[in-house]
């Protein structure tokens, strides 16, 4: 036996009993099994975003001598809609919370509140989009409008996908009520929600604040 | 009606694409028509198309990539036959234009479609098996990945005979892979048959992550894992960090060439290098998607074969964790010369040094497990052998590419194509069909012929070593990659030398598709009726071959690394009387149905069938509203009913 | 008595403790939070309360914070008795997304500085 075969055996001599404190406790539950599928997809989505972060970080000085970032961004708008979404991922945690404690109409109370949020939030960013569009600033003008329109849409995309997801399982919840799994998919709907705010926040700190001034 | 679909898509013109297109759609229709006469759907369709099992899908993805293989060879033996006779004033029989679809199409075959399943199947079939659990994390999600690979190629094939395939290369550099220079639908078929598949593949990432981090038998603490699943721990984080790069970056390219967005356009401000540096930036990590799990079908295949323990087990599991980390950190030596000072380079050219290092220490590991023990050479053993060598000189030529004054020389140079061919070749190809060999006795309950095996490993040696060494040399005499006709008469010997290569690799082919149907023919001479033909270490080799659908009755206990063999050395404990009903997943056609809507979706978008895509778009929302309303998604297999089928010793489905 | 199975119960973001007022506090520290710091950054970005070439790592800090406050208030990653996995795994995400991000800035602004000047 050497060296290196001895220090082998050492690190897996745990007794069977101590190594379920090691993550030898056979499977995971299925709830534990999806929610951190679910945080692998999201993470892969974080991923995405961030090679949508680096191509506007790139082009955004590529304007083309077309409209520049200070010219197009409403700070006041940018404001307004991210309070929209910092809320509704407020009241996405309360509805989880009151899903976990078996109280369904309070659960509907609550996803009432965030996709009307949310919803706030998309008409905010449509109407920005619009607008910019009807001024000639439309994805196709520069290099820095498709990175701006991309990065920014994509977001929206999620966000819309969400809240056609929300109701989705707002009927899901009213038909089959608060089982094992529909909560599971709540909480993967929460996850979602949250980490698309976290994406937010990097989108109006890197976008709309440091290139709007 | 049909966008810009018409009849002039169909290549009358081109007697190549037509007659290849003609002979393959034949084949496909006489096997429709068997399958039809023999009855076989139902069965085809239950035990197969919808099948959620991991083991099914993994053989699946292991055909997939098998016939893969044979297209992106016929384009390999294409170019090297063109290669050999269009010298001097010799034109060849391919046009330029055909030849740039040809090599961009063996690219993007051989790397998509070969090795991607390839390694997904050995890892599908093999993972939960060794981690003595019943099935993946998401098996429904296991069967779209493998459905929505399956698209990819569908669509793919499919530009050979309507439309045409992209000319730029299988890395679809733009400004060329843009509208203004690109306008026809090549590289449209490349970037959705691509997107799509990428989807699938990353699905797969996510659902073995969590599969491995998250459902291990019991006492299976992380340092009693087989090698092979953390290698497939490694290349699955790799797939899940590096995909979704490659989605971003082709969704740029397709907003400017479906919308007229500027990313990497020529005007307007875009910027063609940022494509080169995110596609690498996929592109790196995805070779060490490739090699890892080859790594470990060699770590299992040493060790078993040499009758020893893998030889420093933990210092193979963190030199695949420092591959893992350090192959994000390097993918700027993919175009050193494209401009970048000296300090990037230099930072990216040491990187790519240092890489080198903990894949050498695995080689070591190998070595020492060789060394002092009791070898047999059977087929995968031979294969891992000739990995050794192989692959160690494709990767001292990586090393010299990564010195960034010498890459200024070989960058694009044969020499470079003979590199990465070294490598994948010696290490993804052989790997596996060491897995292959190796783990088809367990899919199927009986061993491989091993004459036609020994056969087909020597004829792929001896053929890749005379198609690609000739290779090495003529990048060094000046002979960049991608060339329709040989300027210099002086390259002509080497050229026929590697032609001969290829034409000894085809017999490899041959003898492999001979070693099939032999075996099956002489099935009953080579049946394994211990579950365990190798003397195997790992947890795999307790159960019957093959499994029954659940794998094990009782999901194992592990009280060390290579649990199996534990349990042969201490004498196996006698089977638990008290069997418990089990759950086990339904089919599903969700995989089967995706990819219908996928195919359908991206033909549609290729050839600008607006309202086939809108249609299209709304019914697969509609199907799938309506397929995630059902909450209950498993059966169960009675304790009676496990009894039975472990006395029985072995399930037929 | 600490039962040792449950020192290392894996759990995930998301997935809490029934513990009713601790859960509801979070939330709402978290809004809080949240809100202060996106005031903060709108307020740093349109006045003169920083020195102007460091309002961009102003900026930068807010926004690390205020992720922090999701990830730790609303996702409820590190509570829980082992949330190991999850953090590793938020450990690696977090060094892809700096690598692609700086990797391309670095890289394209040295590309960019080497370029030809454009004719006029």
């Amino acid at each position: 036996m050497t060296i290196a075969t001895a220090l082998d055996r050492t690190l897996t001599a745990v007794p069977t009993e101590l190594a379920h404190g090691r993550g030898g406790g056979g499977p995971a539950p299925k709830r534990i099994v999806v929610a951190y599928g679910f945080w692998i997809f999201i993470l892969s989505d974080m991923v995405m975003f961030s090679a949508l972060f680096a191509a506007y970080a790139v082009l955004s000085g590529n304007n083309a001598g077309g409209p520049t970032a200070p010219e197009l961004f409403n700070l006041r708008n940018v404001f307004i809609s991210t309070m929209c979404l910092l809320l509704s991922s407020y009241t996405c945690g309360i509805g989880v919370l009151s899903a976990e404690r078996e109280q369904p109409t309070l659960f509907l109370v609550f996803a009432i509140l965030t996709f009307a949020l949310g919803a706030a939030f998309l008409f905010i960013e449509a109407t920005e989009f619009a607008g910019m569009v009807a001024k000639g600033a439309g994805p196709w003008r520069s290099a820095f409008l498709s990175s701006f329109f991309t990065l920014v849409g994509t977001h929206g995309v999620h966000v819309a996908s969400g809240l056609v997801a929300l109701v989705y399982l707002m009927a899901q919840v009213r038909t089959h009520g608060l089982r094992p799994a529909v909560l599971r998919r709540l909480l993967c709907w929460s996850l979602f929600w949250h980490a698309l705010d976290i994406v937010w926040v990097g989108v109006f700190t890197l976008v709309y604040l440091m290139g709007g001034h | 009606m049909l966008g810009r679909l018409s009849w002039s898509a169909i290549p009358f013109d081109e007697p190549l694409p037509l007659l290849s297109g003609a002979v393959v759609g034949v084949v496909i229709l006489a096997i429709l028509v068997a399958v039809t006469i023999k009855g076989w759907w139902p069965y085809l369709w239950r035990e197969w198309l919808t099948s959620v099992d991991h083991k099914r899908i993994g053989v699946m993805y292991l055909a997939l990539g098998l016939v893969m293989l044979l297209r992106g060879f016929s384009d390999a033996i294409m170019m090297r036959t063109q290669q050999a006779i269009a010298v001097g004033s010799a034109q060849g029989y391919l046009p330029p234009q055909h030849y740039d679809q040809v090599f961009s199409a063996h690219g993007t075959i051989m790397i998509f479609f070969v090795a991607m399943p390839l390694v997904i199947g050995l890892m599908n079939f093999a993972v939960p098996l060794q981690l003595g659990v019943r099935d993946v994390a998401f098996p429904v999600l296991n069967s779209v990945s493998l459905w929505l690979t399956a698209t990819g190629a569908l669509l793919i094939n499919l530009s050979l005979v309507i439309g045409n395939f992209a000319r730029t290369g299988w890395t679809a550099y733009p400004p060329l892979s843009e509208l203004a220079f690109s306008p026809d639908v090549g590289v449209d078929y490349y970037l959705w048959s691509l997107q799509i598949s990428g989807i699938g593949t990353l699905l797969t990432g996510i659902n073995f992550v969590t599969t491995i981090l998250k459902l291990r038998a019991p006492g299976m603490i992380y340092f009693r894992m087989p090698v092979f699943c953390w290698t497939a721990l490694a290349a699955n984080l790799l797939i899940v960090a590096a995909f979704p790069i490659l989605t971003a970056t082709f969704m740029m390219l397709l907003l400017d060439r479906y919308v007229g967005m500027h990313f990497f356009t020529n005007d307007a401000g875009g910027n063609q290098m940022m494509y080169v540096n995110l596609f690498w930036a996929w592109g790196h990590p995805e070779v060490y998607i490739l090699i890892l799990p080859a790594f470990g079908v060699f770590s299992e295949v040493v060790a078993t074969f040499s009758g020893k323990g893998l030889f420093s087990y933990r210092s193979m599991v963190w030199a695949t964790l420092a591959i893992c980390v350090l192959s994000f950190m390097v993918w700027l030596h993919h175009f050193f010369t494209m401009g970048a000072g000296a300090n990037v380079n230099a930072f990216f050219g040491i990187m790519s040094s240092i890489i080198a290092v903990p894949t050498g220490v695995k080689v070591f590991n190998w070595l020492f497990t060789m060394f002092r023990g009791r070898i047999v050479f059977q087929t995968p053993m031979l294969f891992a052998v000739g990995f050794i060598v192989t692959f160690v000189i494709g990767g001292l030529t990586g090393v010299l590419l990564a010195v960034p004054p010498v890459n200024f020389v070989l960058h694009n140079s044969a020499f470079l194509v003979a590199h990465f061919h070294n490598v994948i070749i010696g290490g993804v190809v052989f790997g596996a069909l060491a897995g292959i060999n190796y783990w088809f006795p367990k899919a199927f309950g009986f061993t491989l012929d091993e004459r036609f095996g020994h056969a087909s490993f020597w004829c792929w040696l001896i053929g890749f070593y005379l198609a690609f060494m000739p290779l090495y040399a003529l990048g060094l005499m000046g002979m960049t990659r991608r060339l329709e006709h040989i300027p210099d008469p002086s390259w002509q010997p080497l050229l026929l030398v590697a032609e001969v290569g290829a034409i000894v690799i085809f017999c490899g082919i041959l003898c492999q598709v001979a070693q099939l149907f032999v075996s099956i023919r002489t099935r009953e001479q080579r049946r394994d009726l211990t579950g365990d033909p190798w003397n195997g270490r790992t947890l795999e080799w307790s159960t019957s071959s093959p499994p029954p659908a659940y794998n094990f009755a009782v999901l194992p206990k592990v009280e060390t690394i290579d649990a199996f063999w534990q349990m042969k050395r201490t004498g196996r404990t006698p089977v638990a009387p008290a069997y418990e009903a089990i759950e086990m997943p339904r089919n599903s056609p969700a995989g089967f149905i995706t990819a219908f809507f996928a195919t359908v979706l991206g033909f549609s978008l290729i050839w600008h069938i607006w309202w086939l895509v809108i249609l299209n778009f709304v019914a697969a929302v509609i199907v799938v509203l309506i397929a995630g309303w059902s909450i209950e998604r498993e059966e169960e297999i009675s304790a009676a009913e496990v009894a039975q089928m472990e006395r029985a010793g072995r399930r037929p489905a | 008595m600490h039962n040792p199975e449950r020192v290392f119960d894996d759990r995930t973001p998301g997935v809490e403790e029934h513990e009713p007022t601790a859960s509801y506090l979070s939330y709402s520290v978290g809004l809080g939070l949240a809100i202060i710091a996106t005031i903060a950054s709108f307020i740093v970005a349109q006045t003169n309360l920083l020195w102007a070439p460091g309002i961009p790592v102003g900026l930068i800090v807010l926004a690390l914070a205020q992720i922090g406050v999701h990830l730790v208030f609303f996702l409820h990653l590190g509570s829980g008795p082992d949330s190991t996995n999850n953090i590793l795994a938020l450990a690696f995400g977090v060094l892809i997304v700096f690598l692609v991000i700086a990797g391309s800035v670095w890289i394209i602004a040295n590309l960019n500085s080497n370029l030809m000047p454009i004719p006029q």
